[in-house]
């Protein structure tokens, strides 16, 4: 169906020069395109290289009007959607912090360490724990700590890889 | 050895000059005074001062437009580089290769609110292809080449450089361009040979088809315009053409239709709508052409040669998309027709040109010629006459004299005809008209012009009169903004809010003052003198105003939200049933 919405994470590799961030971002926000999640860091250091993994949705024609709009941006290299391209793994990392005491802060150790999150910081009254997984994951443990004294919550945003051997 | 150790100053006016640029349109001002002490010690590269820098920005467009080159600008920090964005986005809009630079403050000053400081290259971001911060003058050189490439490479477009004062002064080092290569940006040109194969077969199998073409025929340069008259003829298949591609075809030929689109005329509109085959090379399914979208040409195949990939299945979905330059894709097509020994279906043909003949015969162009008022089509019509074989540029402004500009005055070569097409803006005419003429002294230029556009960059008569450049100013004067009161018209129940000419200057004096020739034509009789007389004049501007119809309407008119195949023929025609919700709020 051709209005459909889907979700697709996008993998970018730009020149990392002053400014292309905020071209990307220019882009999505002048022509209305969605973004749910964006992470950049530079990957080459040699080349001077960045990788922007984007979440994004829209039909099938806005999917394929933002790879090109992307592509033809002059500091782009590459555009890989790595929804379409083949299996891919995602994952995500979140620190959150929880106050709390007696039952509530035995429970969240308990679930924390169900979810394979670990301790980063420990008071008496307070933990800040680390946990990477898909978003799936994240969004259920966040959403779990949130009953036990959930303080805040900082999340990167999707980062992707390609599964096999290939490139991207 | 290719290294030399200049000023930055001086490395710009070096690149500048091997890039080939002749001439640069700018204003001085405190960020920019180091190039423009530069530019006073040297002669080869010449700057025509304007009075105001949207109007450089324009001049180099027409510059660019008229002679297939990358214009150039040059406009110093803040207030300057800001008032270069209409233009700037204007050139993004139409695809014209710019290179802008612009003065910027010291590098140590950036982020601190200095005098006349603005973040330009975040402001012009959105607004240009690409951008540039020069921050070392080790930089510099190669980044101006690469400007100068990015500019005129793949989709063309205006790119901005902006070099702080300091960097101006500071010593650094030259390369010269040839050891300059992008690591990224290389667009392609030579399309995929299954594609064109495809659309060949395509083609040869047609029974109605339309060549429909834009203005990326002309970006790809004259001879593409002359393959695309080649394959035409070859096939003897109809052709129209948007607003920005008119020339590329010559509309003296018996296979032009007229433009298309909004007031394109009813031949080419229709043929676009029951063809079953729409060949487009380089144009971009805009909503001025499109109408409604789901109506739009629903029984056709279609073929998009385009050099931007992102051009293609943006609005309409196509079933040969063939991504390269418009010339090198003609060039194949035509080899591989000749080497199949590809035929056209003869019969099917006659029978869609009959139907096409049908069309045209309903004379869609016609007005009410009377002797008590000067039409504006009857103005147009004695100025085609008039020029007739003469070698001339036509620019215009931007409203209903635009139209009636496209629709009555033929244009049998490409780069002739400069327009702002895609952001419609007022005053682009007179200093396009200006950029024109200083890159053809001899030829006649003539700026057809509304009477409320030319108030927008009047202030450029002075650099018309300053570069010697006999610009003829051919006003239009409705006394009204009539694209907009035609709209108010047809729909908003003939409610004409703030779009009446007031307090209008007395154009022959205001000419005069100017030491220009100012002429006036109040009756029929009077407009052939005007124009004999205005043609002239060969050593100063001219401004001619001619009092038009205010009533007159521009038609045909396909209004916003219709299809285009439902069209407004004149003013017996009103909207069919109160105009679409969806077309109301249409531009």
């Amino acid at each position: 169906m051709e209005n459909a919405i889907e979700k697709h994470t996008i993998a970018v590799l730009v020149d990392n020069e002053p400014g292309v961030l905020a071209r990307v971002i220019g882009l999505f926000s002048g022509r209305g395109y969605n973004i749910e999640s964006l992470t950049v860091a530079e990957v080459n250091n040699a080349d001077h290289l960045s990788r922007i993994t984007l979440v994004t949705s829209g039909t099938r024609m806005i999917i394929e009007q933002i790879k090109a709009q992307l592509g033809r941006l002059v500091p782009v290299h590459r555009v890989h959607d790595l929804t379409d391209e083949g299996p891919s793994v995602e994952r995500e990392l979140a620190l959150v912090k929880v106050a709390g005491t007696g039952d509530r802060r035995i429970e969240a150790l308990r679930l924390a360490d169900i979810f394979q999150a670990k301790v980063v910081d420990a008071t008496l009254s307070s933990f800040v724990f680390e946990l990477t997984g898909t978003t799936e994951q994240v969004d259920d443990f966040v959403g779990l700590m949130g009953q036990l004294g959930l303080v805040e919550a900082s999340r990167t945003g999707v980062v992707a890889m390609s599964k096999g051997p290939a490139a991207f | 050895m290719s290294e030399q150790k200049l000023t930055g100053a001086q490395i710009v006016i070096k690149a500048l000059k091997d890039q080939g640029v002749d001439i640069i349109f700018g204003y001085p001002g405190g960020a920019v005074l180091p190039i423009y002490d530069a530019l006073f010690q040297q002669n080869d590269l010449k700057h025509v001062l304007v009075r105001h820098e949207q109007a450089a920005v324009h001049a180099a467009e027409g510059y660019a437009r008229s002679t297939g080159k990358v214009g150039c600008v040059l406009v110093t920090s803040g207030p300057g580089a800001t008032n270069a964005v209409t233009g700037l986005l204007d050139a993004l809009c139409d695809s014209i290769p710019l290179v802008c630079l612009s003065g910027q403050v010291p590098t140590h000053l950036i982020g601190n609110d200095a005098f006349q400081e603005a973040d330009t290259t975040g402001i012009t971001r959105p607004c240009t292809k690409h951008n540039y911060l020069v921050k070392d003058v080790d930089n510099l050189a190669r980044t101006l080449h690469e400007a100068f490439y990015v500019a005129r490479s793949g989709r063309p477009g205006p790119v901005l450089v902006d070099i702080p004062k300091d960097v101006q002064f500071a010593d650094g080092t030259y390369v010269p361009p040839a050891e300059v290569k992008h690591k990224t940006y290389r667009p392609q040109v030579k399309a995929e040979m299954a594609r064109i194969e495809e659309a060949i077969e395509l083609i040869a199998n047609a029974k109605r088809p339309v060549f429909y073409t834009g203005g990326g025929v002309i970006n790809a340069g004259p001879f593409a315009a002359k393959l695309l008259t080649q394959f035409v003829k070859t096939t003897g298949f109809p052709i129209t053409s948007t607003l920005m591609g008119l020339g590329a075809f010559p509309a003296s030929d018996n296979q032009w239709l007229g433009m298309l689109g909004m007031h394109g005329t009813y031949e080419a509109n229709l043929a676009m709508y029951e063809c079953d085959v729409m060949i487009n090379i380089g144009a971009r399914f805009d909503d001025r052409v499109t109408g409604k979208l789901s109506a739009f040409s629903p029984g056709s195949k279609k073929i998009h040669v385009d050099i931007d990939p992102s051009s293609i299945n943006k609005n309409v979905a196509v079933d040969i998309p063939i991504v390269g330059d418009c010339g090198a894709v003609l060039e194949d097509m035509l080899r591989i027709w000749k080497a199949r020994a590809k035929s056209v279906d003869k019969p099917a043909l006659k029978e869609w040109w009959g139907k096409i003949e049908g069309w045209r015969s309903r004379n869609c162009l016609n007005y009410n010629r009377t002797e008590s008022v000067i039409k504006p089509q009857y103005a147009l019509e004695r100025l085609r006459e008039a020029l007739r074989g003469k070698d001339h540029y036509i620019t215009t402004e931007v409203g209903q004299h635009q139209m009636w500009a496209a629709q009555f005055l033929p244009f049998d070569q490409p780069n002739r005809w400069l327009t702002s097409g895609g952001l419609g803006t007022m005053g682009y005419g007179l200093p396009a008209a200006i950029g024109a003429q200083l890159a053809h002294p001899d030829a006649i230029v003539v700026d057809v012009s509304g009477e409320a556009s030319f108030l927008m960059n009047m202030q450029e008569i002075g650099t018309a009169v300053q570069y010697r450049a006999p610009v003829k100013i051919f006003i239009l004067n409705n006394q009204y903004m009539g694209m907009v009161r035609q709209w108010q018209e047809l729909l908003h129940g003939s409610r004409y809010s703030q779009s009446y000419s007031e307090a209008l200057p007395d154009f022959v004096k205001l000419a005069e003052s100017w030491g220009c020739v100012g002429l006036r034509a109040t009756t029929v009789a009077e407009v052939d003198q005007v124009i004999e007389k205005m043609l002239a004049v060969t050593d100063r501007p001219c401004i001619i105003d001619i009092a038009v119809d205010p009533k007159e309407n521009c038609f045909p008119m396909i209004p916003g939200g219709k299809a285009h195949n439902e069209i407004l023929f004149g003013p017996d025609d009103s909207p069919s049933d109160a105009t679409p919700e969806d077309g109301m709020v249409l531009v």
